[in-house]
Order: C-alpha cells, then sequence, then structure tokens
C-alpha cells in the first residue's frame, strides 16, 4: 500500500544538495506507489522547489520565515512539525548530514516514533520497507525495519542512487506558514573551514593521508591532487593525533565514515579503526612505502614506493588525462 | 552545578568484529567507554573543576558496563548510576534508551548533561538530541568547545569541517566531538578512590516504567558482515609506469575517472 512520505531537501550556498535527491529515492521506495511530498525550509526558498520535483517529488511544501535563515533545531523542528500535522505522513527522509543527524532523533521524539539513521539502501521485501545500515562503522551491517507507525529514516549521502532529472515534471508547490518562537540557542558566526567546499561524507573522491605524510606540509601535493579531482582531503587517526592536520579530516571508526566512488590512500597503514571509516569506498587505491601495510589487504590498486614522489606524478598525469578530454 | 554524563560501553575500536547465530561475538572482546563519551566525561570534570559542583554518570546497560562507569568514577567522577535493563528487556532501541534516560533524569534538575555525539557501535547519534527532547531543553551537538559564564554558555561545534559559535543557556544538553579535549587516563590514587565512590544500581521498576513502555520501535531483522574484497592488484614496474597503469585502470577498468 502506499504511504505519503516526506522528504526534508537540504540546500548549501543557493544550491540543493545532492543527497536530497537521494533521499527523494529513498522516499519513492518508502511510498511505493504512494506520494513523495518535499520540504524547503529557510527564508527564502521557493525558488529550489522545482528541481525537487524534476527529482521525483510529486509536490512541495515550503515554509519560509526569517527566522528559519539558518539551521537551528528549535527553529527548524517547529517548521517540520507543522509540517507533519499538516499532512500526517506515514513516512519520513532526511538526508545524514549534519542537519540531518541534528534534527531527526528530536523530531522522532516529538512524533515517538523510531527512527533508522544512516541507511545505505532501502527495499521492500514482503510488503515491508527494510532499509541497510552499517553498525560499528561498518565493520558489519543490519537489515532493520519500523515495527509501527511512521517510517523514518535518514540516509547516508553517496549510497543511494538518484532518479534521473526530469525537467518535464511539473508539481504543486505550495506554503506551510508558521510562526517561529523561542529559539533557544543562536548562532552568532561561522566560520568556513572547508576552503573547497567539497565536504568530506558527500565527496566522490577523496585522497587520505596518514603518518606518511610526515607534516602540515606533507598534505599539500595530496590537496594538489584532490583539486585536480574535484575531491576532498582526509586523514587518519595517525595524522590528526601527530598535528599534521585539522581532527575533522578524521576518516575512521572515530572520525567520519566515507564511502567515495574513489579512495587514495597515501601514507596510511591501515589500522582497523581507520580501515572501518573507509573499506567500503567503491575504489581503494594505496600508496605506501611499506609493502606490508594491512592497506593493501583492502586496496584494488596499489603502488608501492614513497608517497612524495607518486603523489605528484598521479597529479600531472591525471591533468594530462583531462587535457586529452577537453 | 548539577552534571550528567551519558555514557555507553562499547567494543573496542581495534576489535574486528564476527557473527555467529545472528548475533555479534562477544566472546574474549575488549570493551571500553564509548570514545565520544570519554570527551564528555573528561569535560563534565573539568567544568565542575572550575564552577563547582557534581558529575554523575550513567549508563543503560548490563552488569558488565560497571567496569566503564568505574573507569569513569576514576577519571574523576563523583557517581554513577547503572541502569540495569538485563533481566527486563530483551531487546531495546534508541527509543527505548533515550526513554528510560529521561524518565531517569526527570526529576533530577540537570543544569548540563553531556553525551557523545555518536556511539561507535550503533551509530546512530540519536540519544542525546532524543533526551534533551524528551525533557524539554535546548541541545547543542558535535561541539568542540564550551564556555559557562553564568546560566550563559558559548559553543563552538563542528559542522561537516565549518565551526559555528553558538550562544544559548542553561540548562542544557550537548554531544561531544573530538577535539573538545584530551581524555585524561585515570590515575592510581584515581582508581582507588573509585572503589568507593556510589555506583547505584536502578531497574526499569525504580523508574515506574513498564517494558511496554519502553518497547523498542525498530527491529533488526539481519545482521551481516559487509563482502570479502577480492584481493588487490600491487603495480610492478618502473615507477612512471605504475602511474600511468593506475591512471587508466582508474578510468577504464574502475570507470571512477
Amino acid at each position: 500500500m502506499g504511504k505519503k512520505v516526506l522528504v526534508l531537501a537540504e540546500a548549501r550556498d543557493g544550491q540543493l544538495r545532492n543527497v536530497s535527491f537521494e533521499a527523494i529515492a529513498a522516499g519513492k521506495k518508502v511510498a511505493s506507489d504512494g506520494e513523495v511530498i518535499g520540504v524547503l525550509i529557510g527564508d527564502s526558498v521557493g525558488s529550489l522547489a522545482n528541481e525537487m520535483i524534476q527529482y521525483g517529488a510529486d509536490r512541495v511544501l515550503t515554509v519560509e520565515d526569517a527566522k528559519l535563515a539558518q539551521y537551528t533545531s528549535d527553529g527548524y523542528s517547529q517548521a517540520f512539525m507543522a509540517v507533519v500535522e499538516q499532512e500526517q505522513p506515514e513516512g519520513i527522509v532526511f538526508g545524514h548530514t549534519a542537519l540531518g543527524k541534528d534534527l531527526s532523533p528530536k523530531i522522532a521524539a516529538k512524533i515517538e516514533s523510531g527512527l533508522i539513521s544512516d541507511a545505505t539502501s532501502v527495499e521492500e521485501e514482503g510488503g515491508e520497507v527494510v532499509f541497510t545500515r552499517p553498525i560499528y562503522s561498518g565493520k558489519a551491517f543490519e537489515k532493520i525495519t519500523v515495527k509501527e507507525g511512521i517510517v523514518f529514516a535518514t540516509v547516508r549521502p553517496n549510497n543511494i542512487e538518484p532518479l534521473e532529472k526530469d525537467e518535464s515534471r511539473s508539481g504543486d508547490v505550495s506554503n506551510v506558514s508558521v510562526s517561529i518562537t523561542d529559539l533557544r540557542t543562536v548562532i552568532q558566526d561561522v566560520v568556513r573551514k572547508a576552503a573547497d567546499g567539497v565536504d568530506l561524507s558527500e565527496a566522490k573522491v577523496i585522497i587520505a593521508g596518514g603518518r606518511g605524510v610526515k607534516s602540515e606540509e606533507g598534505f599539500q601535493p595530496l590537496k594538489e591532487l584532490a583539486e585536480v579531482l574535484g575531491g576532498a582531503v582526509g586523514a587518519s587517526r595517525g595524522a590528526c593525533d601527530a598535528d599534521y592536520c585539522d581532527y575533522s579530516l578524521q576518516i575512521g571508526q572515530t572520525g567520519k565514515v566515507v564511502t567515495p566512488d574513489l579512495y587514495i590512500a597515501c601514507g596510511i597503514s591501515g589500522a582497523i579503526q581507520h580501515l572501518a571509516g573507509m573499506s567500503n569506498s567503491k575504489v581503494i587505491v594505496a600508496i605506501n612505502k611499506d609493502p606490508e601495510a594491512n592497506i593493501f589487504n583492502v586496496a584494488d590498486y596499489g603502488i608501492v614506493g614513497d608517497l612524495f614522489e607518486i603523489v605528484p606524478m598521479l597529479t600531472e598525469e591525471f591533468k594530462k588525462m583531462k587535457a586529452a578530454q577537453v | 552545578m548539577n552534571i550528567y554524563v551519558l555514557l555507553k560501553r562499547t567494543f573496542d575500536t581495534e576489535e574486528k568484529i564476527s557473527i555467529i547465530g545472528g548475533q555479534i561475538q562477544e566472546d574474549g572482546a575488549e570493551f571500553i567507554i564509548n570514545p565520544y563519551d570519554e570527551y564528555a566525561v573528561e569535560e563534565a570534570i573539568q567544568i565542575r573543576d572550575d564552577h563547582g559542583g557534581e558529575v554523575t554518570v550513567v549508563t543503560v546497560g548490563s552488569n558488565e558496563a560497571e567496569k566503564q562507569l568505574r573507569t569513569a568514577l576514576a577519571m574523576g567522577a563523583d557517581k554513577a548510576v547503572l541502569i540495569n535493563t538485563e533481566d527486563d528487556l530483551e531487546e531495546g532501541d534508541q527509543f527505548t534508551t533515550a526513554k528510560i534516560l529521561s524518565e531517569y533524569l526527570k526529576d533530577k534538575e540537570p543544569d548540563l548533561i553531556l553525551a557523545g555525539n555518536v556511539a561507535i557501535d550503533g551509530g546512530s547519534g540519536q540519544i542525546g538530541p532524543r533526551v534533551a527532547d524528551m525533557l524539554g531543553i535546548p541541545y547543542v551537538t558535535t561541539i568542540t568547545n564550551i564556555e559557562i559564564d553564568g546560566s550563559t554558555v558559548s559553543i563552538t561545534r563542528d559542522v561537516e569541517g565549518d565551526s559555528e559559535m553558538i550562544q544559548t543557556s542553561l540548562p542544557l544538553l550537548v554531544t561531544c566531538q573530538q577535539g573538545l579535549n584530551e581524555p585524561r587516563y585515570p590515575s592510581l590514587p584515581g582508581i582507588m578512590k573509585a572503589k568507593k565512590k556510589p555506583l547505584d544500581e536502578l531497574e526499569l521498576d525504580d523508574l515506574d516504567l513498564e517494558e511496554d513502555d519502553v518497547e523498542a520501535k525498530t527491529k533488526t531483522l539481519d545482521l551481516f558482515l559487509p563482502p570479502d574484497k577480492a584481493a588487490g592488484r600491487i603495480l610492478e614496474g618502473d615507477l612512471s609506469n605504475q602511474v600511468q597503469e593506475l591512471v587508466s585502470l582508474l578510468r577504464s577498468e574502475a570507470k571512477v575517472i
């Protein structure tokens, strides 16, 4: 039986994030032959509604208020609950982003529902909506379902294929009015660290450095390679603990869990705690001086040698390849 | 200040996971305080040392979690509470745990509650915000700095690599992110003292909760390990040839570029 499903979209720098399209695709699975309703929250977000419809939403609801210009759990939960009350959904899907992680448990508490966080796939099995999600940071997986009530899940970026964009699709866009009150947390400033704007959890390509990078400056060739490939730079706990880079770059069981298309591990030995954070990447390349390094056991391709020699050569080779494509 | 820390006992990060008979094998595994909860314990101790008050560490689990509570006491927490669900509950989910914790906390008048931002086993990151909402207090997740001045609280939080500066007030729940502090190791005198510190044990009955009140909303159907990866290819030959070969393999064989 079809369900009515709300999908919360998220914009960054005025653009919808990819994970929002992935969440719509997941919402479609949950809805079966039901309805997927995109939800946009912000101070002025109506212009993004059409794109949600083109990616598969049947209609879109916007909640707009000056107090919603920045995300706060109080503001967004009031806005989202107004939509929940109006629509009485049977399913809800968010992206498992910083915002989704922060907001979804609060909404689940308000509607007293279960919440399946960080799902990497969703399937219908025997009339039930079954999600797969990593546990122990990807050392194992569980298949999990909601026993009764609203099917509520967050989906991990980069794992669920978005639907093909269809510019001929159209649907209703309407506004839900809400008065936002009592914001108990106030954002005073935001300092952007991610210079190039490619977030680790959404990056298609990640160049990661370990102790073998040896210093903060040692990350420079990795950054250059990441730039050529439009990727992000990550690090192992060893590199973070040695102060070569910021903890926000750490990949592993403590740190971020990532699943890019391509993961290039440079000077990373491959401790279990690091592997937990990256071993589900689609393709793994290892560059390490030590041919016995554990990282080679999970790598699809390996080069034994000095990363300071190899990484710049790779950068040049990719540059050549890109130039030849133009 | 009345400070509470929500703590979970988890597998050590260096443990491999194996599944036998549909269950994660725990035999012989090392257990630790969830690393993110360790930041919470450390921060709670530092805040108490600066502002006075008391730190109570709370966990929901079985007898075995006593060890992790004692470790937190040895680090410097004042009191510990084990809400033992071993006899009452066969399974639970995040709703279960959050409901139990909020029932326990609702008449304790906490000024500040600290928790890890995520547990490295279940990985849901739900408990903190759920508990805060059930208690009707604000929360801030993934914090990397916290300054308390009277009832005003200034926080820095990590948002996908960016830093947000937030102002809020007590009572408050925060979840801790890496970078917040360096958790201390328990000292020998700390370990000795911890043996004498109060560790209370409660059951659902003591919180006026029935099994049905906390029944899980979700159901795990199956557990499985990631597929074994076929051994990768170590490239050979002249380094510049290897680099060229790698780029061409990524392009034509792996098709990721």
